[in-house]
């Protein structure tokens, strides 16, 4: 299937070892994700194959203990608002972007991208000294003015690409028939990006919810998020309770990378370059 | 955009030079309100981002420990010409200041700050706090140098002189395991605080390795994906991005669950007789360079599958028509036109491996961890900020000259998402 119908024979070999190369790199890929999964459903502690026996324990464990219960609803406000923020001023600034006549765009881009390339690490040390300064330490405000600020680049970027295929003629006709810019901007331009804008949003929202590094500066026990949690789980023992939260946070990836191929598709449907 | 209504009345030259200065001042008020679009996130980040960074750099070269707490020994300091043993003036200035920091508990902090440079100094200085505790008068050296001769040493005063100065480069210096000797020279540092160049190389070099791992396993597959018709394309392609959008911390547990020593690799090993006995696989730097490139593939894997896609399958039917053999049509036609996205894949995860800190902290030994765990450990256990930021300042500059190469090469607005 892979070699083209003149391929010598010598080539059709090179062909199969290809193949099996990239198989084993798929299954290098997914297996440790699909390896961890089923240990979640273990009857015992210990991670072992074949399972002892079967068993939903460790998912009760996690969603009746107090600690995990907590860090599960913190992720979720924390990441719900830094969302919010990132999404609104990411796009207002990729539509500004996009007009193409903002002085020095190039540098404002680079700037604006630019936390998604800073390490983590430096990020979070310099906020912890930064955020003492004005009170913002272990308040679940400054957690969330960092995760956005971690979240932006990622909604600049996707609906910067959105906007790059988009025909301005079509605002221009809006206006020439009397709509004003905000009509013209709910009515035509936002329903053309809005996949843009919402796959941005997940990313956002993923990267807040998986974030672990600026939170475990900046947080305080009372804020203390899933990933942190998780991460001091590691730390001592790994408990099955974690390969429980890590199934589960495999599946919310699943689902948001179908989101996301579905607005893509959706994207490219309004924008008609192709199926 | 609204169409400037035009003076009934003017002449023809007054018109276009009224014209001229209209569309100018349309543009420039459609400028503004572009710019008032992007002002919001720019002010955002500047704020709540570049701030705090700038400061924090502003920490690797700040040194006000000493003069806040000692001002009238670095007062007195000024005026000593630094050949001998300083004279009972600076000894009693010191006194003074010992007993304002006894009752402010910051004699502790001020030994901490001179023991980086001075080993040994902390104790002394809270043995002096004792010393001026106990009461009595002067004179002052006599008592310091009888309670411990090291008082006396020029090269400690030259040292707390130094110390005194509002700015400092020792943290600096030592982030590339240099000091400045007494007399001010600098000289490389002692041996057992040359621990950071090692650093550095070992985060350099780790970047690397994982960046050619990813390479030699990504390029394959981005052909594959390349070449596939769309419809098992798009399958496969699920198989990359499952990963991508997985947490990190959950791709690293799974490994730690994988790679330990009574984990499921192991069975393995041990079930098909490859090994007798179990292997240690984790807490290693294989464990570290494993589980990033794991992480790192599929960051590797799209941009060079972007520019594979846009590559015409005729390229290489033209090459093998015209009598190159598979391998030179390959290797002469269809490689050189990979990469810019081979480019791109690649500097992008070799800029974000320098900053990995979580992973190898959880899956590396000690001898695994990189620049950025030493910056964690330096502000929460050692409390020494200014190395922290010395060493976070370093490897921001060597990130920004990357990002700035890959602005350059690639350029940001390139940068695709799923």
């Amino acid at each position: 299937m892979l070699a083209p119908s003149y391929a010598t024979p010598r080539e059709k070999l090179a062909y199969f070892l290809f193949a099996v190369f990239c198989t084993l790199v798929f299954l290098f890929l997914v297996g440790p994700i699909l390896v961890i999964m089923p240990l979640s459903f273990s009857s015992e502690p210990w991670f072992t194959y074949p399972l002892p026996g079967l068993s939903l324990r460790w998912y009760i464990d996690f969603f009746t203990d107090e600690r995990w219960r907590i860090a599960l609803q913190n992720s979720g406000i924390v990441a719900v608002f830094s969302t919010l923020i990132a999404t609104g001023l990411g796009t207002l600034a990729a539509l500004g972007l996009s007009r193409g006549n903002v002085p020095f765009a190039g540098l404002i881009l680079s700037i604006l991208i630019s936390p998604m390339i800073v390490p983590v690490v430096i990020v979070a040390v310099a906020m912890f000294f930064g955020f003492a300064a004005v009170g913002l330490n272990n308040t679940y405000l400054g957690l969330i003015l960092a995760h956005a600020i971690l979240g932006t680049p990622f909604v600049v970027i996707t609906v910067t690409a959105t906007l790059t295929g988009f025909d301005r003629s079509l605002t221009r006709a809006a206006a020439s028939l009397g709509a004003s810019p905000w009509t013209t901007f709910r009515t035509i331009t936002l329903p053309l990006i809005a996949p843009g804008v919402t796959s941005g949003a997940l990313f956002a929202f993923v990267t807040s919810w998986d974030e672990v590094v600026v939170a475990l500066f900046l947080a305080s026990p009372d804020q203390r998020t899933l990933p942190r949690q998780m991460f001091s789980g590691i730390r001592e023992q790994i408990s099955p309770t974690i390969t429980a939260a890590a199934t589960l946070l495999v599946i919310f990836a699943a689902l948001l990378m179908l989101t996301l191929e579905l607005l893509r598709r959706r994207s490219e449907r309004l924008r008609g370059t192709g199926g | 955009m609204a169409v400037a209504a035009l003076p009934g009345e003017a002449g023809p030259a007054g018109d276009r030079t009224s014209l001229k200065t209209k569309l100018r001042r349309a543009e420039r008020v459609n400028r503004l309100r572009s710019f008032s679009l992007v002002a919001p996130l720019l002010l955002f980040v500047l704020a709540v981002f570049a701030l705090p960074i700038g400061l924090m750099l502003l920490r690797a070269v700040e040194n006000t420990e000493v003069r806040e707490t000692m001002p009238r020994t670095i007062d007195a300091l000024d005026a000593w010409d630094g050949r001998e043993t300083p004279g009972e003036e600076v000894f009693a200035a010191f006194a003074t200041d010992l007993v304002q920091t006894q009752k402010d508990r910051t004699t502790a902090l001020v030994g901490k700050r001179i023991n980086y440079e001075v080993p040994g100094a902390r104790s002394r200085f809270l043995k002096a706090g004792r010393l001026v505790d106990a009461g009595g008068g002067g004179p002052w050296k006599e008592k310091f140098l009888a309670s411990d001769a090291e008082w006396g040493s020029v090269e400690f005063w030259a040292i707390m002189k130094r110390a005194g100065q509002t700015l400092t480069p020792y943290y600096l210096l030592t982030s590339v395991d240099l000091r400045q000797d007494a007399g001010g020279a600098v000289t490389t540092n002692f041996a057992d605080q040359s621990i950071f160049i090692d650093i550095f190389i070992r985060t350099l070099s780790i970047s690397l390795v994982v960046t050619l791992a990813t390479l030699v396993l990504g390029y394959p597959v981005a052909h594959l994906l390349a070449i596939l018709p769309p419809r098992h394309a798009n399958v496969l392609m699920i198989l990359v991005l499952l990963p991508f959008t997985t947490s990190i911390l959950v791709r690293t547990t799974a490994w730690i669950v994988l790679l330990q020593s009574n984990g499921v690799l192991n069975d393995i090993l041990l079930a098909l007789h490859l090994t007798t006995e179990r292997v240690q696989l984790i807490f290693n730097r294989f464990g570290t360079v494993l589980a990033m490139t794991h992480i790192q593939l599929p960051f590797t894997i799209l941009p060079i599958y972007s520019v594979m896609k846009s590559i015409p399958p005729s390229h290489l039917r033209a090459a093998r028509s015209l009598g190159a053999g598979p391998l030179t049509a390959f290797v002469s036609v269809y490689v050189p036109q990979t990469l810019p996205g081979v480019g791109a894949g690649c500097l992008l995860t070799f800029i974000l491996s320098l900053g990995y800190y979580i992973t190898p902290a959880l899956v590396g030994g000690p001898q695994d961890q990189m620049v950025s765990y030493f910056v964690a450990l330096y502000t929460n256990r050692e409390m020494n900020w200014g190395q922290a930021s010395a060493l976070g300042g370093i490897l921001l500059m060597i990130t920004l000259v990357l990002y700035a190469v890959f602005n350059r090469v690639v350029g940001i607005d390139k940068v695709k998402l799923g």
